[in-house]
């Protein structure tokens, strides 16, 4: 049972017989919104839509901040200062070092992007994480993957690259025969696997907690004293768990931009 | 073969709750030891925060991991 059958059905109060409609997976599924465009009929979802807003709103943003720099800054170009120096500071230099400098654009991209994607999931009138569907973040972290791959190949040669991460110096030789496989296998599959659905299952589990408290709070509300205490006790903790979430969205976008530049830092330089 | 026993009902919630032990006593100790460091060398903050985070986000994949395959294998 989704949302809107819930809303449509009035009577499904907690005495009412009816049981506790608990939202399941099938909220994430909203239906595409049809529209003719050149006489092409085109679905278009929620997520698309959201997504490409966000990319505005980030363009715009940092376009408008860093457009005719002056040396005072006014108020606009010194919170976009904040931003850039913030992903320097914090994350570029701290993990990668100096070198790190070049990274910042597309790392303060995918932060501000990732962020504001799933600030989504609060934001009145949208309230849809754009990174609970899993496509969003399996296509940021395939750009990363790329991108570390790639560089760790021009940096340390197309194949030591590979050998380096086999073999890190400093073991027995016999625990090559554990290790490497290991090692392979974390390089190429577990990092890109786990960094996607890191991201997704967070946006995808804190979305699916507020629904089903928000319903419960909808569920209880009835003419009795269970129900009006439940019902508001179930309403304050949607309100507590939304800024739990807000906290939560800030800094899965922060570890998925903290473990590209990790792993970007790791391509640049061989362990020794 | 007969059935000698059998368990019904939301074994998702179960399943959840198993997986959630591990990296729940994994973070645990990684705040733990994350904080105790801090203590011992408050200059070294930078560095320590970072492994911290790096490593509760590791460990958390896990119980997300669990909390999630429910919905996919399920129904």
């Amino acid at each position: 049972m989704n949302l809107a059958t819930i809303a449509t059905e009035d009577a499904c109060h907690l005495n009412s017989g009816c049981g506790f409609p608990a939202p399941n997976a099938e909220i994430f599924f909203l239906k595409p919104y049809s529209l003719t465009l050149f006489g092409h009929h085109l679905l278009i979802s929620k997520s698309i839509i959201l997504a490409l807003l966000v990319a505005l709103i980030v363009i715009t943003f940092f376009v408008a901040a860093s457009r005719s720099s002056k040396l005072v800054p006014t108020k606009l170009q010194s919170i976009g200062e904040q931003a850039y120096l913030f992903i320097r500071d914090q994350i570029a230099r701290e993990v990668i070092g100096k070198e790190g400098d070049k990274f910042v654009p597309f790392l303060g991209s995918l932060f501000f992007f990732i962020w504001i994607c799933n600030l989504m999931g609060v934001v009145p009138g949208a309230q849809f994480p754009v990174m609970s569907s899993l496509a969003f973040p399996v296509a940021l972290t395939l750009m990363v993957y790329i991108t570390y791959v790639y560089l760790g190949m021009k940096h340390q040669g197309p194949i030591k690259f590979f050998t380096n991460a086999a073999f890190p110096p400093g073991v027995p030789k016999a625990m090559y025969v554990l290790l490497t496989p290991l090692e392979l296998l974390g390089l190429l599959v577990t990092r890109p696997v786990t960094q996607a659905i890191r991201l997704f299952a967070n946006m995808f589990a804190g979305h699916l907690l507020i629904t089903t408290f928000t319903v419960g709070a909808y569920y209880l509300l009835s003419p009795s004293i269970i129900g009006a205490l439940g019902s508001v006790t179930s309403f304050g903790v949607t309100v507590v768990l939304t800024g739990f979430e807000m906290f939560i969205q800030g800094l899965q976008a922060f570890i998925f931009t903290l473990l590209t530049a990790v792993y970007i830092g790791g391509s640049l330089h061989a362990e020794h | 073969m007969s059935i000698l026993a059998e368990v019904t009902g939301s074994l998702g919630s179960i399943g959840y709750g198993l997986a959630a032990i591990g990296p729940g006593i994994g973070i645990g100790i990684i705040f733990g030891q994350g904080v105790q460091a801090i203590a011992r060398q408050p200059e070294a903050y930078g560095v320590i925060r970072q492994n911290m985070i790096l490593g509760f986000a590791l460990a958390e994949a896990l119980a997300l991991i669990g909390f999630v395959v429910p919905f996919v294998f399920g129904a």
